[in-house]
């Protein structure tokens, strides 16, 4: 579905990405891991459009994205979480969700009928989904980080992605709303067949949930694989594990 | 369409308002009729900037510029052609929204305080026209006594002409801020870059929404003509749109009507103290600097219930919806 091929990109002197390459099939969970700094969020970030690559080529069902901006990569079906919480702080938690289901729907530019109206039980439903619908009358930006992370999430899902990539989806939260939020994923991933890219410092959390794991580091790919590879891999060993 | 709007908590009281003021030309001596509708005009006009300035964190520094396309547009109109009055007044707003199109299209390219730069700029260039161009605009001295239809040129004709056209346009505005478009802006206000990732193409909403603020502030400018029945390089000076800037800061630019307060109370302001001293905007920097310190959302955005509980430092909690 997703082919990432010796991708580059560089600020100033510093080589962010320098030479990644990444294989995500339809409906796996696949983890990007690596050391701070080894180019995770930049990675995604050109997956997405908020960066463009220097070099290399980002394949979406064989179709060239790498130049593309970000909306318009956002409909052709990927759609993503940021690493900080990345809500909409003075809107309630329904109209979060709702942002993204309207344009999803194609109705973001509609004029003259109550938003309040429209795609009501879509969002609802997306609400539920993640276990934010009691809460959906409270601001955004009051929420617990926990669940403006899950929040995050849900917005991501309003535009019916095929492919979602979260970036470390766990950052900051507590070991329960880690394994709480790593369920949410999980159960996502099944119920609706979606296709998850993820990336994670936690361990444990991406040895237990992920399918296939790239490892990253200074900006380079190690080596992907599924968790067996990947653990048995000398290369991972001396330059990741092995610090630990 | 209108459910929405009766459903509004303030829905009752701003239905009494404006009962009152339908009325008030039967009770009130004519300066202070004449007083009222200048405060319509600024209102909306300030409302319409907030479309920008509060909604979409858009900062357009230079919104008068608009204001003053409408009147000269509006004015000139009236004066130098044999159109009927009506197309006057329709003009005035669409050569405003072309002039909002055509600044807008560059400043869009910038973000924030930059945005807001290249804003005052292009917009000073329109007041170069309309101070040098002499032969068309009169240039520093304007033109005064705008043959204005005399079924609005008396001071209560134009009172409710004003009062009528400013009602619609907030009710249009309302709408816009209730539809999903004016969602979208505010949730890009909120975050440009989250929005983007959800599919939403941020520079064409953010143009639209300049493109209607604009038409609303040519409406104001055209209003502006009516009321005074004259048009000046002033109208376009860039101390006109901080004036109008501030107006928005001190009502409270998160909610809908806080511009309308700061309107109001920045003309009274102006007419009533500026007749004991012409120092009048030092009470307006005191008033800011108050402001700034403790009320930063403004008159209406502040939850004051939370301002007098705690003796903590105001934590600024978001009171929007």
């Amino acid at each position: 579905m997703l082919r990432v091929k010796n991708l580059h990109k560089a600020f100033d002197e510093f080589k962010a990405v320098d030479g990644a390459h990444l294989r995500v099939e339809k409906g796996q969970l696949v983890a990007v891991i690596g050391p701070n700094g080894a180019g995770k969020t930049t990675l995604f970030n050109l997956i997405c459009g908020q960066l463009q690559p220097d070099k290399g080529k980002i394949l979406l069902d064989d179709e060239d994205i790498g130049k593309l901006p970000p909306h318009v990569i956002c409909r052709k079906g990927i759609a993503r979480s940021f690493q900080i919480a990345n809500i909409f702080p003075r809107l309630s938690v329904f109209r979060n969700a709702q942002v993204s289901v309207l344009s999803q729907q194609k109705l973001s530019n509609k004029l003259f009928h109550p938003a309040a109206q429209l795609a009501v039980d879509e969002t609802d439903h997306i609400l539920d989904s993640v276990g934010l619908l009691d809460k959906k009358m409270d601001l955004a930006g009051s929420l617990s980080h926990g669940d403006k992370r899950i929040l995050e999430i849900a917005i991501a899902l309003g535009n019916l992605p095929d492919l979602l990539i979260l970036d470390e989806p766990t950052a900051g939260m507590s070991p329960d709303e880690t394994t709480t939020t790593m369920a949410l994923i999980q159960r996502l991933a099944a119920d609706q067949g979606l296709t998850i890219l993820f990336c994670e410092h936690d361990m444990e959390v991406v040895f237990g949930t992920a399918e296939s794991i790239m490892v990253m580091q200074q900006g380079h790919t190690i080596v992907q694989g599924d968790p067996q590879t990947v653990r048995q891999n000398i290369e991972v060993q001396q330059a990741y594990l092995g610090d630990e | 369409m209108f459910g929405e709007l009766i459903r509004q908590k303030s829905f009752g009281v701003s239905l009494v308002l404006f009962l009152t003021l339908l009325v008030a030309p039967s009770f009130l001596p004519r300066f202070y009729i004449y007083i009222l509708a200048v405060i319509f005009v600024t209102a909306l006009l300030a409302m319409s900037l907030n479309l920008c300035v509060g909604h979409g964190m858009l900062f357009q520094f230079h919104h008068g510029v608009f204001y003053g396309v409408g009147a000269y547009t509006a004015g000139l109109l009236l004066v130098k052609t044999s159109l009927p009055w009506w197309i006057a007044l329709i003009a005035g707003p669409l050569a405003a929204a072309f002039a909002g199109l055509l600044i807008g299209m560059f400043c869009i390219r910038l973000n924030r305080l930059y945005f807001g730069m290249l804003q005052i700029s292009l917009g000073s260039l329109i007041w170069a026209i309309a101070f040098r161009w002499y032969d068309l605009t009169g240039g520093d001295d304007g033109i005064h006594g705008i043959p204005i239809p005399d079924f609005i040129a008396s001071t209560t004709g134009s009172y409710f002409f004003v009062l009528i056209v400013t009602v619609i346009c907030l009710l249009l505005m309302f709408l816009i801020l209730k539809s999903p478009f004016g969602s979208t802006l505010q949730a890009i206000r909120d975050n440009p870059e989250r929005c983007a990732a959800v599919g939403i193409n941020v520079r064409r909403h953010q143009l639209i929404t300049i493109i209607i603020a604009t038409f609303f502030g040519g409406v104001a400018g055209v209003l502006f003509v009516i009321v005074e029945g004259s048009i000046f390089p002033d109208l376009l000076f860039w101390t006109l749109s901080l004036e109008i800037f501030i107006m928005c800061l001190l009502g409270g630019w998160f909610t809908f009507a806080g511009p309308i307060l700061g309107a109001a109370l920045i003309v009274s302001l102006r007419t009533f103290v500026g007749t004991y001293t012409e120092y009048w905007t030092l009470i307006l920097g005191v008033i800011l600097i108050l402001l700034i310190f403790f009320l930063p959302e403004g008159l209406m955005g502040t939850n004051y219930r939370q301002l007098f509980r705690s003796r903590v430092k105001y934590n600024g909690e978001y009171q929007t919806e």
